[in-house]
């Protein structure tokens, strides 16, 4: 087991270094000291305020990852998680402020809602590839933008809070039976103190019980075989019966769906909105296909790599003041990010070949031990013949 | 004839002797096979030389060391009476060698001449001579009589005319030995005529065209020369054609000897398990007939045999018995009518399936080998509970799997593409084995594996004979087909075109029937 882990965090440990040390050269190059850059990083993120609200970032961008990782697994690319969250928070939004009902139920309600909606959206993309065969990464796309506009045009037209002057484009807040209660009191619990205003979103509860059931669906279900199966070799699927017309609809779903529960964190768990608006997060849709990279499309390696994503983000909010260049941030995320995916590829050829060779020794052991060499079929014996005759 | 504008090709008198290619005791090894053991072939300057034999005999690894694709392990290459050391393709053209691939590498949305100028743009600079390509193309085409237009677009192209594209574009290059690998595969008779009678034009004007075929009857109705090919050897050089007929050639492609089947009690019983009826798969593209109207019954305890050149339906037709293509006509097992249920749903009734590309089509390569016993059985116990894989009770199977079938391993954890050929393919039979299946489709099912392995395999299927299950084994290896079968059929152009006996089958008529030299029903 521990073995596995330093296996697993070989690569991201090197692609760390090569991260920082690129970005230093990109600080040392601006005229900027690395030194000084990094120390004021790490007061940054050096609090239990940090930490919560890392955490808090970490939980749509987990989300995000885990969209992407699960049509990845099966070499889907669905690219179209922005425009599926965008529509779904925005429906979800609306229809969680239209309804009245016991909390029990509101919140299942929205969850639900957003749900629907993402994987009808990437379903629009999943018909078209198996009826049409269109490209799903093309098809993906393009219905981002047919979502963002679709989204702006529900919102001005038809979901706009009227009510309370009106001046701004959003829904109605969420009643209060829609919310999930933050989790400050579990931290409260630890013995842990920070300054108000900070909330530690409820929606990591959910956020959570989705890696499991991710975990759980791709690892331990006949689902999961299937979607696996697919990815990895999608002509003995066919062969295994696995009809892959089914399986592009209802993983493209799955993603769509994941993809819908985005906006969530901040629809039902954020005080600073508990409604969609112009002011809603953008771009978390196109950041879970890095995630997901990074990730390795694991339950446990997109959550590593959501953390990673949301620390780098909020150790570079305070670099301005200092005089060093916020963007410092995507070169440290792209680099780690492109460093990590080579340092993949190597030391999985290196495994592969390590597995292969010890693989081919035990063999030879165990013949070793089952039978004396000159006995050995394999090599010394004469053709058998099928029959009993001849040449 | 007019003055030759181009000196690329001598206006030799047709076969007047001189040799254009001789290859002496070619030997190359591929890990586990030795697909050239020794071949000679000459072939003279201004003929039309073919190389026969069947699929596997090593004709196409002959092509690839004379075409500089790979270099051979031993022997020589003499081109024109020199000896020559291809390092790659380049140095067979610059050589005057091009190579005609069956299937055709050209792009559909650029015309005829873009496409043969393609790598050898005319023009200098970032500027491109389109006049002078399209003028030498005509040109060409005029001397040789490949008439084309340059300006079509290749995607509107019908199938003879790609082919003549694809002939200029070797003759552009300045090629003066054209080599064809199965050319009239894709062609209908008519455009079979019209290609030979240009690949003649060409040899009269000096140029000489090799071509694999193995199709006997056109052989010998246009080669000047033949060369036999069997397991990786020359075995018969014909240099006059017209002394030969079609049941000599089909007894050298085959070989003079066939094994004997053992004497061994019959378990055919009168149960009928797999019936066809009428089965006819068309091709996706063409509309084309690839299994035409088969009718076929395997009873229990009969082990049926497919003979054939490959590529004459065998692979179309398990596939869709496994319902994997779609195909009109009835299938059923043990009574039951498959033609409606889906491939999942016809494996899970009792259909096993051991398919021909074990790594393609039979495993997962990155998958543990218990994970592989699972495939194709994932939706059944032991394997899956609910809709839960199972993971104990796949384990706890896959391990009786290779404890019964011999499939050396260090464990079923590992990941099965660290096996050998012939314990993946152990592996894969022994899943479909231990299935309980009603019927098995066995595609080449010890193809590439060692003779361990092999004998394992066939003990495998033999006791599962005895034990009433029906098979269906398609094979290239007649020693394997004769060996096993309890009956043999023989299929041709997609058609079941005779029905032998293994005991009595003699290698003239088995071979006349799979090339077509002897007449279907």
């Amino acid at each position: 087991m521990l073995e596995k882990v330093w296996r697993a965090s070989l690569a991201p440990l090197i692609a760390a270094g090569a991260a920082i040390i690129i970005s230093s050269i990109a600080l040392i190059a601006s005229g900027n000291d690395p030194i000084e850059a990094f120390r004021e990083m790490w007061k940054t993120i050096d609090s239990t305020e940090s930490v919560v609200l890392i955490i808090n970032r970490g939980v749509p961008l987990y989300i995000s990852g885990v969209a992407a990782a699960i049509g990845f697994k099966m070499n889907l690319f669905n690219i179209g998680s922005n425009g599926q969250f965008i529509l779904a928070a925005l429906i979800a939004g609306w229809a969680g402020a239209e309804v009245s009902l016991p909390p029990v139920i509101h919140v299942p309600f929205v969850i639900i809602v957003a749900i629907l909606v993402g994987g009808a959206w990437a379903l629009v993309a999943a018909i078209l590839n198996v009826t049409r065969n269109v490209n799903v990464v093309i098809s993906t796309i393009m219905l981002n933008y047919i979502g963002i506009g679709l989204t702006a045009f529900l919102l001005q037209e038809f979901f706009r809070d009227t009510e309370n002057g009106g001046l701004v484009a959003q829904t109605k807040l969420m009643p209060e039976s829609a919310r999930i209660p933050s989790l400050n009191r579990l931290i409260e619990f630890f013995g842990f103190n920070f300054a108000p205003g900070v909330e530690l979103y409820g929606f990591l509860v959910v956020a959570i019980m989705l890696g499991v059931g991710y975990h759980l669906l791709l690892n331990r279900s006949r689902f999961g075989y299937d979607l696996r199966l697919s990815g990895m070799n999608p002509q003995a699927a066919r062969t295994a019966g696995v009809n892959p017309k089914k399986m592009v609809m209802i993983t493209l779903f799955m993603s769509g769906a994941i993809a819908g529960m985005i906006g969530l964190p901040y629809l039902i768990s954020d005080p600073n909105f508990y409604k969609y608006g112009d002011a809603f997060p953008s771009q978390l849709g196109f950041t879970g296909l890095g995630i997901a990279l990074l990730g390795r499309n694991h339950p446990g390696g997109v959550a590593a790599a959501a953390a990673v994503w949301a620390t780098i983000e909020r150790a570079t909010q305070r670099l301005g003041p200092i005089g060093v260049p916020p963007e410092i941030g995507r070169i440290l995320q792209g680099s780690f990010l492109l460093t990590a995916v080579v340092a993949y590829e190597v030391i999985q050829r290196r495994n592969a070949a390590a597995e292969a060779a010890a693989a081919a020794a035990a063999t030879a052991a165990a013949r070793a031990e089952q039978e004396p060499p000159d006995a050995d079929r394999d090599d010394d014996s004469p053709a058998p013949q099928p029959s009993g005759a001849p040449a | 004839m007019p003055l030759m504008t181009e000196t690329s090709l001598d206006p030799a008198v047709p076969g007047t002797g001189e040799v254009a290619i001789e290859l002496r005791d070619i030997v190359k090894r591929f890990p586990g096979v030795v697909a050239n053991d020794g071949v000679d072939l000459t072939v003279r300057t201004g003929t039309v030389h073919a190389i026969v034999g069947e699929n596997g005999a090593g004709k196409s690894t002959l092509m690839k060391t004379l075409y500089g694709a790979h270099q051979p392990d031993e022997g020589t290459v003499t081109v024109d009476g020199e000896v020559v050391d291809f390092h790659s393709p380049k140095d067979a053209i610059a050589a005057g060698i091009g190579m005609v691939f069956q299937h055709f590498m050209l792009a559909d949305n650029f015309t005829v001449w873009e496409n043969i100028v393609l790598g050898q743009e005319p023009g200098s600079g970032l500027r491109l001579d389109s006049r002078s390509a399209r003028n030498r193309l005509l040109e060409l085409g005029k001397r040789y009589g490949f008439q084309i237009d340059p300006d079509a677009l290749v995607s509107e192209l019908g199938v003879g005319e790609k082919q003549r594209a694809e002939i200029l574009k070797v003759l552009y290059r300045g090629a003066k030995i054209l080599i064809l690998d199965e050319p009239t595969a894709v062609l209908v008779p008519q455009e079979v005529d019209e290609l030979f009678a240009s690949l003649r034009d060409l040899t009269s004007q000096g140029a000489t065209v090799i071509f694999i075929s193995h199709k006997l009857d056109e052989v010998l109705k246009h080669a000047d020369a033949i060369t036999v090919i069997r397991q990786g050897k020359t075995v018969g050089e014909v240099p006059d054609p017209s002394a030969v007929t079609p049941r000599d050639l089909a007894e050298m492609m085959v070989g003079s000897e066939l094994p004997t089947p053992e004497t061994r009690d019959s378990t055919v019983t009168d149960d009928a398990s797999l019936v066809l009826d009428g089965l006819t798969v068309e091709h996706p593209e063409t509309g084309l007939p690839v299994v035409d109207d088969v009718s076929l019954r395997v009873h229990r305890g009969e082990i049926v045999g497919v003979a054939g050149v490959e590529g004459n339906g065998q692979s179309e037709l398990v596939a869709a018995i496994v319902g994997l293509v779609e195909a009109a006509g009835s299938i059923s097992v043990d009574g039951t009518d498959l033609t409606e249920l889906d491939t999942q749903e016809r494996r899970a009734l009792g259909v096993g399936y051991i398919p021909e590309d074990r790594q393609k089509d039979g495993l997962v390569l990155p998958f543990s080998i218990w994970e592989n016993a699972a495939l194709g059985h994932q939706h059944q116990a032991p394997y899956a509970k609910g809709p839960w894989i199972d993971a104990g009770g796949a384990r706890a199977q896959t391990e009786k799997i290779v404890d019964e079938f011999d499939v050396r391993t260090p464990g079923v954890e590992v990941p099965i593409f660290t096996l050998s050929g012939g314990n993946q393919q152990k592996l894969v039979v022994g899943r479909e084995m231990t299935a309980d299946p009603k019927v098995l489709l066995a595609a080449h099912p010890t193809r590439g594996v060692d003779v361990g392995a092999q004998a394992v395999i066939w003990d495998i299927l033999r006791d599962a004979r005895q034990e009433g299950l029906a098979t269906l084994l398609v094979s290239a290896d007649l020693e394997e087909l004769i060996g096993l079968s309890d009956r043999l059929v023989v299929m041709l152009r997609g058609r079941i075109v005779a029905e032998l006996d293994p005991s009595t089958v003699t290698p003239a008529d088995l071979g006349s029937y799979m090339t077509g030299a002897k007449g279907g029903h």
